[in-house]
């Protein structure tokens, strides 16, 4: 067992009473379990076949502090920039994974869109109802994680409600702890017909090295329309693995978009499934990567009913000797028939010592259903940037340019027009180029 | 202005130019003309500078300069434009962003400063109204999505945009109805002074009836093997270029 491992299971035993929650008898039982699990199984390594591609091993081997303190001293000034500014929004901000009233902006009025430690406690029922309910058990960092969190968001929007301004989420790492382990978690509930748009970012603001294991469980009930965007663009010292879980009733239609930019190690395990008929499932995303940075994307559709579409369209832009991952999985169940799945990795490598790895992984049991998948990795169209030189513009902007263009592609379905220009505006950024947005 | 040489060029082991000769001065206007796979895409792409074609004889002078050696940015900044038969579509990129960059980056390489914005913005309200574009144009993301007709008229409103020297049509024509047609040549027309030249590369007369040349020339076979004024066009037009393959046979 890692030293991590077992400090984690001491600070377990000590903290477990004083978590928030720890009067209701089912998340206890939830997290005795989930702890059991883990110190059965340990993390994973290179030999399991989902992490055979990313070594965890550099960034668990670091001497983390794990039951965390928040930090008073963050004022509105310091986070400002990781916040859409231009736009009123419900925020809710965890500093050291620990809630900071000051600097958030919550409601209870016609939705809940508070935390989950006030959740835990008041309401006891929607907790036992849905809190593991789309993570799966048995998986090393959702067991950590069902174990450890008792804070993060809770968003509960009632039927036909349409929330009138998106929700942030902002997650900060201080220097407070020194090197933070930091778990917590978000529990999503879009009742019938409701809808609602969430911005989540996860932001070291230090210097001390951080790793985050993120649970974020998302549950869009009949014609339910969720658009869940996350901001990757972390310091080059912070490491996540954000375990996002969708469960889509009938109808229902669920965007996340995933934009990574930043991290020294980031692992993004989403997975949709799709339990009732009707339903759209959308997730698409942005990396842009350069030296010393992993980024792994492993995705999972679950077809469990007939007539459902997902769409998949991951874009990744690999400089220096960064290294990216792709593995997407279908899965059509034999119920599943009309099923209509589309996916498609397209990387750039912009470098000789940049690597993807790329795996598509179909696996259909139903007989009447249309299943596309493609990856390329490639570098640009010499005919457009023939195109784009003989106006002008220099080889080095014209990549750039063109790099942009293939990138922001995957743009296409952000909804916050706001959020958008944001995104665009770090793409630029990150290749160098200089655009003018505000046309 | 352009003094093309005895020039010889091919692709992959594939001699497709075989030994042009040809002058345009200053307000003139040329129209090359010639049957499918003469060489006439591939001359155009060699004056813009593509990288695959191989030159392998001949020179090309432009204003006094070997344009051989330059690439296609620079060819650009000393005011050469290719209007491209099959414009390539980038979506992300809004025509408006584009021009702007394209418009910054030849002045930079001539060593003049950015243009001012609001001059860019009136400049672009006035060629994009000469070419009868909607102002939802410039939003929109260069050439995806266009028409055939939308991509030319936007090929034509970057000439303008750009005021270059020389100006080469490739096939403006093709795909273009005849109201297109119509604004496409009026934009060129509008283009036209003393100062600057425009090839018109073209496999029909059509083009011919709304921007007079002052030359025409037939390519056949990597070469020009006849020229003339007109009335050449004309002639080509009624009797189709069986004529041009048996004289040359």
């Amino acid at each position: 067992m890692t030293d991590l491992a077992q400090d984690l299971l001491s600070s377990f035993l000590v903290a477990e009473s004083q978590l928030n929650g720890s009067r209701n008898l089912g998340v206890v039982s939830l997290r005795k379990k989930a702890m059991d699990r883990f110190e059965q199984q340990g993390f994973p390594t290179t030999r399991d076949e989902e992490w055979k591609y990313t070594n965890l091993k550099p960034v668990l081997k670091q001497d983390y502090r794990i039951l965390l303190k928040g930090d008073d001293a963050v004022s509105f000034a310091d986070i400002k920039k990781y916040l859409l500014s231009d736009l009123d929004t419900y925020k809710l901000v965890f500093i050291n994974g620990k809630y900071s009233s000051w600097l958030s902006e919550s409601t209870h009025q016609s939705f809940d869109i508070c935390t989950f430690a006030a959740a835990l406690n008041k309401y006891p029922e929607v907790i036992g109802d849905y809190l593991g309910k789309a993570a799966p058990e048995g998986t090393t960092f959702v067991d950590l994680n069902t174990a450890f969190a008792d804070d993060g968001a809770f968003v509960r929007i009632k039927r036909n409600q349409t929330v009138d301004k998106p929700i942030e989420i902002l997650y900060l790492t201080t220097d407070e702890n020194g090197p933070a382990f930091a778990q917590n978690r978000n529990l999503i509930i879009v009742e019938q017909n409701a809808e609602v748009q969430i911005v989540e970012r996860h932001q070291n603001i230090g210097t001390q090295p951080n790793f985050t294991n993120f649970v974020s469980e998302v549950f869009a009930a009949i014609d339910a329309r969720v658009s869940y965007y996350k901001v990757q663009n972390d310091a080059l010292h912070a490491s996540l693995v954000d375990n996002t879980h969708v469960v889509q009733e009938r109808g229902s239609n669920v965007h996340v978009g995933t934009y990574t930019f930043g991290g020294k190690l980031v692992r993004n395990n989403l997975h949709f499934y799709a339990d009732g008929e009707h339903t759209e499932s959308h997730m698409d995303g942005v990396t842009i990567i350069d030296d010393g940075q992993t980024v792994d994307h492993h995705t999972l559709v679950d077809h469990r009913e007939p007539n459902c579409y997902s769409r998949e369209l991951y874009k990744g832009i690999y400089l220096g000797n960064s290294h990216g991952v792709f593995n997407g999985k279908v899965m059509v169940r034999q119920k599943a028939q009309k099923t209509n799945a589309f996916q498609q990795n397209d990387n750039i490598l912009l470098s000789e010592r940049a690597k993807v790895d790329t795996k598509p992984q179909l696996e259909i049991f139903a007989d009447d259903v249309k299943c596309s998948h493609g990856c390329t990795i490639g570098q640009l169209d010499k005919n457009a940037l023939f195109y784009l030189r003989s106006r002008g513009i220099p080889k080095k902007e014209a990549e750039g340019l063109m790099t942009y263009a293939f990138a922001s592609d995957a743009l296409e379905y952000v909804k916050i027009p706001q959020l958008e220009k944001r995104l665009n505006r770090v793409i630029a950024d990150k290749l160098g180029i200089n655009l003018e947005f505000a046309l | 202005m352009l003094k093309i040489k005895d020039l010889k060029a091919q692709i992959e082991d594939n001699q497709i130019l075989k030994g042009i000769n040809l002058e345009i001065n200053a307000g003139e206007v040329h129209a090359i003309m010639g049957p499918n796979g003469s060489g006439k895409s591939t001359l155009s792409s060699v004056i813009a500078g593509r990288e695959d074609y191989e030159v392998t004889d001949g020179a090309i002078d432009f204003d006094g300069e070997d344009l051989l050696d330059l690439d296609p940015e620079e060819r650009a900044h000393k005011g050469i434009f290719l209007s491209f038969q099959y414009p390539v579509e980038i979506p992300g990129v809004t025509v408006s962003n584009f021009i702007k960059t394209a418009i910054n980056e030849s002045r930079k390489g001539r060593g003049q400063e950015p243009m001012e914005a609001r001059e860019m913005l009136a400049k672009m309200r006035e060629k994009s109204a000469l070419l009868e574009m909607d102002k939802s144009y410039l939003s929109r993301s260069l050439n995806e999505g266009f028409s055939g007709g939308e991509k030319k008229r936007n090929e034509i409103f970057q000439m303008a945009m750009l005021e270059p020297k020389l100006a080469i049509l490739d096939e403006t024509d093709s795909g273009l109805d005849i109201d297109a047609l119509r604004i496409v040549a009026n934009g060129v027309n509008k283009l036209r002074s003393k100062d600057n030249a425009v090839v018109v590369i073209t496999h029909y007369q059509r083009l011919l009836d709304y921007i007079k040349p002052d030359y025409v020339h037939v390519l056949y076979q990597g070469k020009i093997v006849k020229s003339g004024g007109p009335e050449l066009a004309h002639e080509l037009e009624e009797r189709g270029y069986d004529w041009i393959k048996a004289e040359n046979a």
